[in-house]
């Protein structure tokens, strides 16, 4: 994904940072479908869902079993087909799997203190790890090339790949869909009153563990089809890829205002520009650290992040 | 009603640690000299318990204590091992004793902590385990890219015994160290004692009698004059020092740092692990918690698989039919069935205090 340039006489020049830009919002976008799931459970439900990230794994290692299932590409069916095919399957698996969860192991614990169902989450993270752990293996798995890593664009020093492409060709329309139904849908509406107010909800006749599961399948369903694209784009996944994008994609929706769904999706951008950027000036090594720095620094000084609201704690 | 069951409390301070303390120090201590297998192998196994125990009692501090739960106590842990590996290495012109090195090991991990805890005071509970994370997250990169001072990926090493080059009574204090585990397990030992005494005596002085009021509610606590911010930053500051201290134990008696993936999240949980099933605010749940969890971990896992092999179960060697395939499953289910089923733990405290904080936010609905 990125360039391991040498920082002398790069860093400087125009086009290398316009790639970084590229490079970044490419792999923002992601990020920020990976935070919406965060952001919308957090809204309904008030719990920072730690299993998330690994859930989007198990979504990555369903996507590489099932293309492996269905061998190399023919040449009558196109990628695109296939992509499209995987997204919904996994996007279902993902949404389904984090809709049972919820079930299972949060419902029960709606009444306790905000921070059993975050504990309990951890443990979740955990068991889907060693889930991830037995399907794929200990070692990074590479993920075969559906798309081509080609340049579209007519420029030496400037590329935007097939692969560029598909990020944009899924995650806009998801969001998009996404926003037509929280703004403009019953469901939506039900959603919206419930992150606001779950009693109120509730009296006036919300069915509120409906909308709750609705919000947990719909988390879920984004982050399996990120996972399909972050597998093509990437080509490699490994067990532990959860844990390290699902803190990239809560900062993004922290940093968003958390419960903010447009504060996701800025988020996100934000998040894939400052690690690419990051990286590019510091080394890729170093550009876990720098995310986690921003982190750090959003919760201690707007902790309500960019859009969100301050809330005053009250006895 | 609360006054005459606290005083009953704090006068029965004194008394009760005697009863089951002393006699399983006693025992503890005595054990290598009866039992054989405590000199070899298995010596330097309980003493890596010994030394966790350390570090889940220092997280015990934080979540136990004073409710904040805490993600990062692996890299405090961390920080301290690899302090007392810089200072006593003899690749780095430092070279310090391993008393002077211990020290600092304990006032860098306590300083690291404050630092830490000086900007998040006003977090919410689960913004706060959030920051604690990526703090661990932050010193684990730190770690494993500063590669000059830390040796990088391949870690710090050698580090000297304790008692390199120092003779009492014509004993090479540190060959002993080296060809005996025993003495790795004393010196381990009574550190551990030297932190649940000293941690018995927190429990009831009024710094501990604060913690528990800002676990219990961090509003009212502030209400009735109880200063919150120091209070917490007090409680950082001893939970990293003796997080500090077991990570100076730790590399000094693997006698290299390890790879900084030592110090990690995965170990940070498994200590919350470890918490959370013996009882929150509990030193013998605590203590339980990582015999429990750590002994399945390092000591009764590996000695099952190895059985399993030999009678010819699991030939293949494959991870789904050994028990160590299943660590991490097992770790978050002991998080699961405890929050769902038993939030206060195996052998919760007499206040009935193992239940986890309602962590602020809460009360909002």
């Amino acid at each position: 994904m990125s360039l391991a340039l040498p920082l002398a006489e790069t860093v400087m020049s125009l086009e290398f940072i316009a790639q970084q830009v590229v490079i970044g919002l490419a792999s923002g976008s992601l990020i920020a479908l990976v935070a919406l799931g965060y952001t919308m459970v957090y809204g309904v439900v008030g719990l920072v869902n730690f299993a998330h990230g690994d859930l989007f794994m198990l979504g990555g290692c369903l996507a590489v079993t099932l293309v492996e299932a269905a061998g190399p590409p023919q040449a009558g069916a196109p990628a695109a087909v296939g992509i499209l095919l995987l997204v919904v399957l996994c996007g279902l698996f993902c949404g389904g799997l984090n809709l049972a969860v919820d079930r299972l192991v949060y419902r029960p614990l709606r009444e306790s203190p905000k921070l059993a169902p975050l504990v309990s989450s951890i443990g979740v993270s955990f068991i889907f790890m060693n889930l991830g752990l037995f399907w794929i293996g200990p070692s990074d798995r590479s993920f075969p090339s559906l798309v081509p890593a080609d340049n579209l664009l007519p420029f030496e020093s400037l590329r935007f790949s097939s692969r560029d492409l598909l990020v944009v060709a899924v995650v806009v329309p998801l969001m998009a869909g996404l926003a037509v139904l929280v703004r403009s849908t019953r469901s939506g509406k039900a959603m919206r009153a419930v992150a606001q107010d779950p009693t109120a909800a509730a009296l006036v006749g919300v069915n509120v563990e409906k909308v709750i599961g609705a919000t947990f399948f719909l988390g879920g369903f984004l982050a399996g089809a990120a996972s399909v694209v972050y597998a093509a784009t990437i080509t490699t996944i490994g067990f532990q890829m959860g844990f390290q994008t699902g803190l990239y994609a809560f900062t993004a929706a922290v940093l968003g205002g958390i419960g903010s769904i447009p504060g996701a999706v800025v988020g996100g951008l934000v998040i894939g520009l400052v690690r690419a950027l990051g990286g590019a000036c510091l080394g890729e090594r170093w550009a876990g650290g720098i995310v986690f720095a921003v982190l750090i620094a959003v919760l201690v000084f707007r902790p309500e992040g960019l859009f969100g609201r301050r809330q005053r704690e009250k006895v | 009603m609360a006054v005459p069951h606290d005083a009953s409390a704090s006068a029965g301070r004194r008394r009760r640690p005697v009863r089951w303390e002393l006699p399983a120090l006693v025992a503890a201590a005595v054990a290598p000299l009866l039992v054989p297998p405590l000199g070899g192998g298995l010596g330097g196994q309980v003493t890596i318990l010994f030394i966790y125990a350390i570090l889940a009692l220092a997280l015990n501090v934080m979540v136990g204590f004073t409710g904040i739960l805490h993600l990062g106590i692996a890299a405090l842990f961390g920080i301290g091992g690899y302090t007392a590996a810089i200072l006593t290495v003899p690749t780095l012109p430092f070279g310090w004793p391993f008393a002077a090195a211990a020290t600092a090991a304990v006032a860098v991990a306590a300083g690291a902590g404050l630092l830490l805890a000086a900007p998040t005071l006003r977090l919410r509970g689960d913004y706060l385990a959030i920051v604690t994370l990526g703090f661990g997250e932050v010193v684990k990169v730190a770690l494993r890219n500063l590669e000059e001072i830390t040796g990088g990926m391949q870690g710090l090493g050698p580090v000297p015994p304790p008692g390199a080059a120092l003779e009492i009574g014509g004993i090479d204090l540190g060959r002993e160290f080296v060809v005996d585990p025993r003495w790795f397990y004393w010196l381990a030992l009574a550190a551990l004692a030297a932190v649940v005494s000293g941690l018995r005596w927190l429990e009831g002085s009024r710094l501990g009698r604060a913690m528990a009021a800002v676990r219990e509610d961090e509003l009212a606590a502030a209400a009735v004059g109880v200063p919150v911010g120091r209070v917490k930053l007090a409680a950082f500051a001893i939970s990293s020092a003796i997080a500090g201290l077991a990570g100076c134990l730790y590399v000094t008696s693997l006698s290299t740092t390890a790879d900084p993936n030592t110090y990690d999240f995965q170990r940070s949980v498994l200590m919350l692990c470890a918490v959370i099933l013996g009882g929150l605010g509990s030193i013998p749940g605590t203590l339980a918690g990582v015999a429990i969890l750590v002994g399945f971990d390092t000591v009764l896992a590996p000695r099952a698989d190895a059985w399993l092999q030999q009678v010819g179960l699991n030939t293949t060697g494959s991870s789904i039919l050994s028990f160590s395939g299943w660590r991490l499953a097992v770790f978050g289910m002991v998080l699961i069935v405890m929050m769902r089923f038993r939030p206060e733990g195996l052998l919760p405290t007499r206040r009935g205090a193992g239940k986890l904080p309602p962590a602020a936010g809460n009360s909002e609905n």
